[in-house]
């Protein structure tokens, strides 16, 4: 990757075949995981530094190879999505690159320091990425990519203040410097510490999950962001935010997540409603979406702090059908706006007689959005609810609520843009062909195929959720109220 | 006596002293070849100086002291010594005819810093400082007819003599309590008086004024300006450390914590440094006085290691040290290579530098990224170092702190990248460093990197230096 020559054509067949690869072996990896070992599997350790205890350990269990999975599917959508980049296609690609490598290494670690690293790798070539070839539709490309860059980080600094008091608590308590997630989750912390590093953890991983109020870069961060960013930010790298709760926030501080949980549940309330309702007002499609894409995360929140082998399964298969589906959404609308350079639903008509096929990305994506079953989306939401309900009963029916408010902005974006009055101007838009269909094959097909056989991945994440629900043993929820 | 073990410093000093007669006696042509030389003959003792680096040994009744902790800052000023001439290049034919003295100063500088590093007595450590300050006051006006340039020395003169002042009377109230000057010896002799307290306080300001701590920051940012910038680098890079260097070895011995709790003034000094050099650096448009600010804030970093007083704290202190060399240098060396071109150092002269130099403006991005604590660069395993050792010690708050401002300091590093990649320039003329410049860049990027993703020889290094403390 570092010696791309000047040819654009063949950066982006590079950049095509690389992700290809990735996601070829990462289907291997999900296929081949033994699901009646269960556990961790596919290890790889190198000691790293030593007296920091780190190694650079790999290794996936049940809930990181969805995720795996959603990256690699993402990755090469996106590489897809951006085949009309003509500036500076070397720097463009190669950052890219760079961003889903980071990604896929947070899912992939099992060590806290790497998984950390991993995870503030990606944030730099975001930034150069949108200020590189974002667009200053509503707000500035430089304001819209400065925000995204400076929320993150403050939040990954309070990340880093609870990894480093954890590493110091652990060394303390274990005798020896160690950075490796499972072994820090047989240590048993005192309660208060672990209270104090999961309000940390959930403000960093919250801030990043765009927990509320913490959300107010995402959907200003996704509006300046090119395509392919807003992709793989709102797909994967949002998914870090939950992926770090449950696996670090849950497995190694359970007493600290069970104290903090019927916060984060009323935060996730204001999430989803409070989301859905400003979805109800804009007018910019990329606003749309990404608020959506806010008010979806408090699905996933309840999800995990509901902390049950059901509701925490739901949160997973969650992140996986968001994923894909915010990928697609923003694919279309990428495709949409270089080509009308608008984004503004009221501009539109009855684009399904122009763009048939990108009218049924649009669909897809709409209708998974909405929960509609037989998309993969339903399966999270409903297992979401099940096993929240079990824990906070008002706070889920209030949230249930939320699916009225999405089906109504989806299906008012859906009627205005695609099945409203055929507008003449819009006829020379072209429909897609070629490479940008990519992006809507295989996220649509990932959607339906995950709606209707939900098994291929329910059955592993519930074995990484056993394991992990295991630990939390039974756990008495609050302790605050 | 083994004067083999004083072999850097003796070959420092007959470099420095054989330079400047070859100046003098040298053709113009081959004065070109004076470069050279110099960076060979330091290499050579850097090399010498890694081939000690093990020895312990107590010379001139503990007067001076040769250990891996001197050592390990011996290194690190020859490595910043050597960069500092080779990412000079085009810059220095400014200097004309003077250019002889040049590195001459540059090497008696280093000699200076050697001393401190190694100086067991508090005459000899002042010996030392005085070497490199007053050379420093020389080169920093070295741009004889540049007004920015002799006020810059004319003002380190003045200041530089005051805080040397107070750091003689420090020294002489710390004597008159314990009736020595010997670091080791002072410990058994500490007695808590107010004088002794006066003493510790006003040794820490003379201290503090090398090293930029606030509040004795003010001077920086001027001399940062208006001094040569290799000068600059130098005084930012080498200076500093030494500073540190002197400070960390009479802090840690001679005064035990038990009895004056010095760590906690030093953990206060730190944060108030931090906030204000970040907070101050958002605002500035010039690349030279950002990173005059940016190196205040990185200072307070590097005192939270002293302050913090433990393992892990310590051997940041020598980490952040070593790569601060290396990212501070990449950043000095592009604003060198830019300032030749342009003429200029604000902001804007980097305008669309991405393009004219793509290769140039990367190597600045990851070293500021590296000194913003972004991994996975040299600059956050350092920053880990440091505030794992001040979360040990208690000091929670202060963590907070480093690593919300570290995180906010992103914010003045980006602005100058995006100049770099998005600012547009009508001089599209692709921009050659030159091979020395060049050839600098490359070594920081390395560094920069190497011991991001590979800490662990240089974590090890630093190890072994502090057992003298531990």
């Amino acid at each position: 990757m570092l010696l791309p020559r000047d040819n654009e054509k063949n950066i982006k067949i590079v950049a095509a075949v690389s992700t290809l690869i990735s996601l070829i072996l990462s289907v291997w990896v999900w296929l081949a995981y033994d699901r009646s070992l269960g556990g961790i599997q596919f290890v790889e350790q190198i000691p790293w530094v030593a007296d920091l205890g780190v190694s650079f350990a790999l290794g996936v269990d049940g809930i990181s190879i969805p995720m795996l999975l959603l990256t690699n599917l993402i990755g090469f959508s996106a590489v897809y999505a951006s085949w009309r980049v003509a500036d500076r296609v070397k720097e463009f690609f190669t950052l890219l690159l760079i961003l889903i490598t980071g990604v896929m290494g947070t899912f992939v670690t099992t060590d806290l320091f790497i998984f950390f690293l991993f995870y503030e790798v990606v944030v730099i070539p975001i930034y150069l990425l949108v200020i590189m070839f974002g667009s200053s539709k509503r707000v500035t490309k430089e304001y819209a990519g400065m925000k995204l860059t400076i929320y993150l980080l403050i939040g990954s600094a309070f990340l880093l203040v609870g990894l480093i008091a954890l590493f110091v608590q652990s060394r303390a308590l274990l005798g020896y410097p160690c950075m490796d997630i499972f072994t820090l989750a047989t240590v048993e912390f005192p309660i208060g510490f672990q209270i104090f590093v999961f309000i940390l953890m959930a403000f960093g991983f919250g801030t990043l999950l765009s927990m509320f109020p913490f959300h107010a870069w995402s959907p200003d961060g996704y509006a300046g962001a090119p395509t392919a960013v807003s992709m793989i930010h709102a797909g994967v790298l949002k998914k870090i935010g939950g992926y770090g709760l449950i696996r670090i926030g849950l497995m190694i501080l359970p007493g600290g997540a069970a104290y903090i949980a019927p916060i984060i549940a009323v935060l996730a309330l204001g999430n989803v409603v409070y989301a859905a309702f400003i979805c109800l007002s804009q007018k910019d499609l990329k606003y749309i979406v990404g608020y959506s894409s806010v008010s979806h995360m408090g699905y996933v929140l309840i999800g995990i702090a509901a902390l049950n082998l059901i509701s925490i399964n739901g949160a997973i298969i969650m992140m996986f059908a968001h994923g894909v589906m915010a990928a697609l959404f923003f694919s279309m609308i990428g495709n949409l706006y270089e080509k009308s350079h608008t984004r503004n639903i009221d501009d539109f008509g009855g684009l399904a007689h122009q763009m048939p096929r990108l009218a049924t990305g649009f669909m897809i994506a709409g209708l998974a959005s909405l929960g509609l079953p037989g998309m993969v989306n339903f399966i999270g939401e409903f297992t979401i609810f099940i096993g929240a309900f079990n824990t906070y009963k008002v706070l889920t029916i209030l949230a249930v609520s939320g699916i009225i408010f999405t089906a109504l902005y989806i299906l008012r974006t859906l009627g205005a843009v695609l099945f409203g009055p055929r507008k003449p101007e819009w006829d020379h838009l072209e429909d897609l062909k070629g490479p940008e269909m990519v992006p809507l094959v295989v996220l649509g097909a990932s959607i339906i195929i995950g709606g209707i056989a939900p098994f291929t991945l329910m059955d592993l994440i519930n074995l990484g959720v056993g394991d992990l629900v295991a630990q939390l043993g039974s756990l008495q929820i609050g302790g605050m109220f | 006596m083994p004067w083999i073990l004083l072999s850097v410093e003796i070959t420092l000093a007959l470099l420095g002293l054989v330079l400047l007669v070859l100046g003098l006696v040298m053709p113009d042509r081959g004065r070109r070849l004076m470069q050279p030389v110099a960076v060979v003959a330091l290499l050579g003792i850097l090399i010498m100086g890694g081939g000690l680096y093990t020895t312990q040994y107590n010379m001139f009744n503990g007067n001076y002291q040769i250990d891996p902790f001197g050592s390990f800052f011996k290194l690190l000023f020859l490595a910043a010594g050597i960069l500092v001439i080779l990412s000079a290049g085009r810059y220095l034919e400014r200097f004309q005819e003077r250019i002889n003295e040049f590195y001459s100063f540059m090497i008696i500088a280093l000699l200076g810093m050697v001393v401190m590093a190694s100086a067991g007595e508090l005459i000899t450590l002042y010996i030392g400082l005085e070497l490199m300050t007053v050379s420093f006051y020389i080169l920093t006006a070295y741009l004889l007819n540049d007004k920015l340039s002799a006020e810059a020395g004319l003002k380190y003169l003045i200041l530089g003599a005051m805080s040397s002042a107070i750091l003689l009377f420090g020294i002489s109230l710390v004597y008159a309590v314990t009736g020595t000057t010997v670091i080791a010896e002072m410990a058994a002799q500490f007695s808590m008086q107010p004088v002794m307290i006066a003493g510790i306080i006003l040794i820490l300001a003379g201290f503090g004024f090398k090293i930029s701590l606030v509040p004795f920051h003010m001077w920086a940012p001027d001399i940062y300006q208006g001094a040569p910038i290799p000068v600059t680098a130098f005084l930012a890079v080498g200076s500093k450390a030494a500073a540190f260097a002197a400070m960390a070895r009479v802090m840690v011995i001679a005064f035990p914590v038990s009895t004056f709790d010095w760590p906690l003034l030093l953990a206060v000094l730190a944060a108030i440094t931090i906030v204000v050099g970040n907070l101050i650096a958002l605002v500035q448009t010039n690349v030279k006085r950002l990173l005059a600010y940016s190196s205040i804030a990185q200072a307070g970093y590097i005192l939270v290691g002293l302050a913090a007083y433990n393992g892990f704290g310590l051997k940041g202190v020598l980490f952040y040290a070593m790569l601060y060399v290396f990212s501070n240098m990449g950043a000095f060396a592009t604003a060198t290579v830019v300032e030749v071109e342009t003429g200029s150092t604000d902001i804007e002269a980097f305008n669309g530098l991405a393009r004219r130099s793509p290769m140039v403006a990367a190597i600045m991005t990851v070293c500021m990224l590296s000194l913003a604590g972004i991994p996975p660069l040299a600059g956050f395993v350092g920053k880990f170092y440091l505030f794992a050792g001040a979360i040990q010690s208690d000091l929670l708050w202060l963590a907070f702190v480093g690593l919300v401002m570290s995180m906010i300091s992103v914010y003045y590093y980006l602005r100058v990248a995006k100049a770099m990649y998005i600012g547009s320039n009508d001089n599209a003329t692709a921009i050659n460093p030159g091979k020395t410049a060049g050839a600098a860049l490359w070594v920081c990027l390395a560094g920069t990197l190497l011991f991001g993703l590979y800490p662990a020889p240089l974590s090890n290094l630093a190890q072994v230096a502090i057992q003298l403390f531990l």
